[in-house]
């Protein structure tokens, strides 16, 4: 029953992740509605907002780090992100060096 | 292998609370390749959202619209959050409750979702006008795809928690279905981010 006996979060975990994500909602939000920064720094901001949410989605909702023994999901996870940021990057790298060869 | 597996059923009580770990497990897994899904459709999207053929453009979105969506969004997440702490306490009810609050705020999303696809494609904004529409509807649509189906999962369970009651069984599809609906929100923060933050900037 060792699994199901984890921590799988109480009510004030959920209620400090919720705040935290509406507020990192919120934030970009009002910067780019108002126009608040220079372009690549707001690009930069609000991306930062979005990972910084999707880690708090990770530990506050998702309980990432439950369970005994090897964490397999995070490895899982880990190697899942490098794929992404290969995918995405990459493909963004190549496609902007075809841009300036035509 | 077969013997193994024979081995494992003879031992019932132990073999059982092994697999349901090693079901959510699966579950993480097939999250990553979820992730790995749209990551490709994102980065067919930052590859061709400039090619807007003249036509419909990122500044075009309909703001007040997918600010509604996300947060919408966003409460469900929470709500579904709420279930699970409800199940662990054992409160049947209230597991239903906050599962049906679940349900109902992702259908208002995917309504609106279609309501906004709809008025795109009654201004001529439809899938072949542009690469970036054709990227744009595939991406959005997607994960819209993913919350419909997660919606007809959750009346599903709602129906087989309530004849069968909380049991181990239960308890994981629960928890499994709480992480697929977290991580959807968490696609969406990017598609929030990406497509439509940066699309008015």
């Amino acid at each position: 029953m060792s699994n199901h006996e984890q921590h799988t979060g109480s009510v004030k975990a959920y209620v400090t992740g919720f705040v935290f994500s509406i507020i990192l909602t919120i934030i970009p939000l009002v910067l780019v509605l108002n126009h608040m920064m220079a372009k690549s720094a707001l690009v930069v901001s609000i991306l930062f907002a979005a990972v910084l949410q999707f880690v708090i989605q990770l530990f506050f909702f998702m309980h990432i780090r439950d369970g005994e023994g090897p964490r397999y999901n995070v490895m899982a996870l880990v190697l899942g992100l490098i794929f992404v940021g290969t995918i995405v990057v990459g493909s963004i790298w190549i496609m902007s060096f075809n841009e300036i060869v035509q | 292998m077969q013997h193994s597996i024979g081995a494992h059923v003879s031992d019932h009580d132990h073999g059982h609370v092994d697999h349901e770990g090693l079901k959510v497990l699966g579950f993480w897994i097939f999250l990553v390749t979820d992730c790995l899904l749209f990551a490709t459709l994102f980065a067919t999207y930052a590859v061709l959202h400039s090619h807007t053929n003249g036509g419909f453009t990122g500044k075009d979105f309909d703001v007040p619209g997918f600010i509604i969506e996300t947060f919408v969004l966003l409460i469900s997440s929470f709500t579904s959050g709420l279930a699970v702490l409800q199940m662990h306490k054992g409160n049947k009810k209230g597991l239903i409750g906050w599962l049906v609050i679940t349900l109902l705020l992702g259908a208002t999303f995917v309504g609106m979702e279609i309501h906004e696809f709809a008025s795109m494609a009654a201004e001529g904004a439809t899938l072949s006008k542009s690469a970036f529409l054709t990227s744009f509807f595939t991406l959005v649509g997607t994960h819209g795809l993913h919350v419909t189906f997660g919606i007809f999962w959750m009346i599903g369970l709602i129906f087989q928690v309530s004849r069968k009651g909380i049991t181990s069984v239960t308890t994981r599809k629960i928890s499994i279905i709480s992480l697929y609906w977290h991580f959807l929100d968490a696609v969406w923060i990017f598609i929030f981010t990406v497509v439509y933050l940066m699309g008015v900037m």
